[in-house]
């Protein structure tokens, strides 16, 4: 059944334009994949002439939120796992981005625009583990 | 020119991200459950993301190099391996244990207190021991090739 208190349909579609603005954007002016995970690892295996332009697509990134500040009040946003499970989960996702090549922006959103056959794979592989993981942890085990 | 364009592009993205409420895990993990009360959200994220992101890779496969200069770099690799799929399977259960993958951790990391914190410093340990198994275990010439 759908969550109708939580679903945000015209939010999400807006957002949702506005990061494929974004990864648009940055193909076609610097003629770059707007992969996060493959951006960020990119900086711990430096190289001369390759490091700039990640540091600062990072920072916008990072800064996002603070210019988002000045317009409105942040989203309230839920965390429901502890330390221990935000440290299992970012080593998981550190570990398997890397290997896969991508995670939701490189694989999910620029790799199925490019209607790339391996990205679907590698999508299809993240959605479905991440439904079994999210079946386990809430119905299964609590 | 091309870096103030990273950084408007991770700027426009961040701001996508919060907007779609991408940044909210508790946002991910409802979409993710599927047996539970379902948030659909996420495909309306996904659907708009790819609308324009089709028709940017279109255009750009008709050009051999970028609006503000070098070869624009797509993806060439092809094979689906166990490393493709074993890596994404990995990710997803990272990604469903606590609704974050690495854009919302980052665009959640200046005003969201300790726990995207926690998250990106595992998550750049993960990506840390994947760079240290990668040189001990591949030789350099495969390494740059």
């Amino acid at each position: 059944m759908i969550d109708w208190t939580h679903f945000t349909p015209w939010t999400s579609l807006a957002g949702g334009l506005l990061i494929g603005t974004a990864a648009a954007m940055f193909l076609l002016l610097n003629g770059k994949i707007a992969g996060i995970s493959g951006i960020l690892g990119g900086l711990l295996r430096p190289t001369a002439g390759d490091t700039g332009w990640r540091v600062a697509f990072v920072l916008g990134l990072v800064a996002a939120p603070l210019l988002y500040q000045l317009a409105a009040p942040l989203p309230v946003v839920q965390i429901d796992a502890g330390t221990t499970l935000l440290v299992v989960a970012g080593l998981l996702v550190g570990l398997g981005t890397r290997y896969g090549s991508g995670c939701t922006s490189g694989h999910g959103v620029c790799g199925l625009s490019r209607l790339s056959p391996r990205s679907m794979v590698a999508t299809a592989a993240f959605m479905a583990s991440g439904f079994v993981t999210v079946f386990v942890v809430r119905h299964l085990i609590n | 020119m091309q870096l103030l364009m990273a950084l408007l592009a991770g700027l426009v993205f961040g701001l996508g991200l919060i907007v779609s409420g991408m940044t909210d895990p508790s946002k991910v993990t409802g979409f993710l459950d599927l047996a539970g009360a379902w948030d659909p959200s996420l495909a309306f994220v996904m659907g708009g993301a790819i609308g324009v992101g089709l028709i940017a890779f279109r255009f750009a496969r008709t050009r051999s190099h970028a609006i503000f200069g070098g070869p624009m770099q797509i993806p060439a690799a092809r094979q689906i391996d166990r490393r493709l799929i074993f890596g994404a399977l990995t990710f997803g259960v990272g990604w469903g244990l606590a609704g974050y993958c690495p854009g919302p951790a980052l665009a959640s990391l200046a005003t969201g207190g300790s726990k995207p914190l926690i998250f990106t410093v595992a998550m750049l340990a993960g990506m840390a021991a994947f760079e240290i198994h990668e040189r001990l275990f591949k030789s350099p010439a495969k390494k740059n090739a």
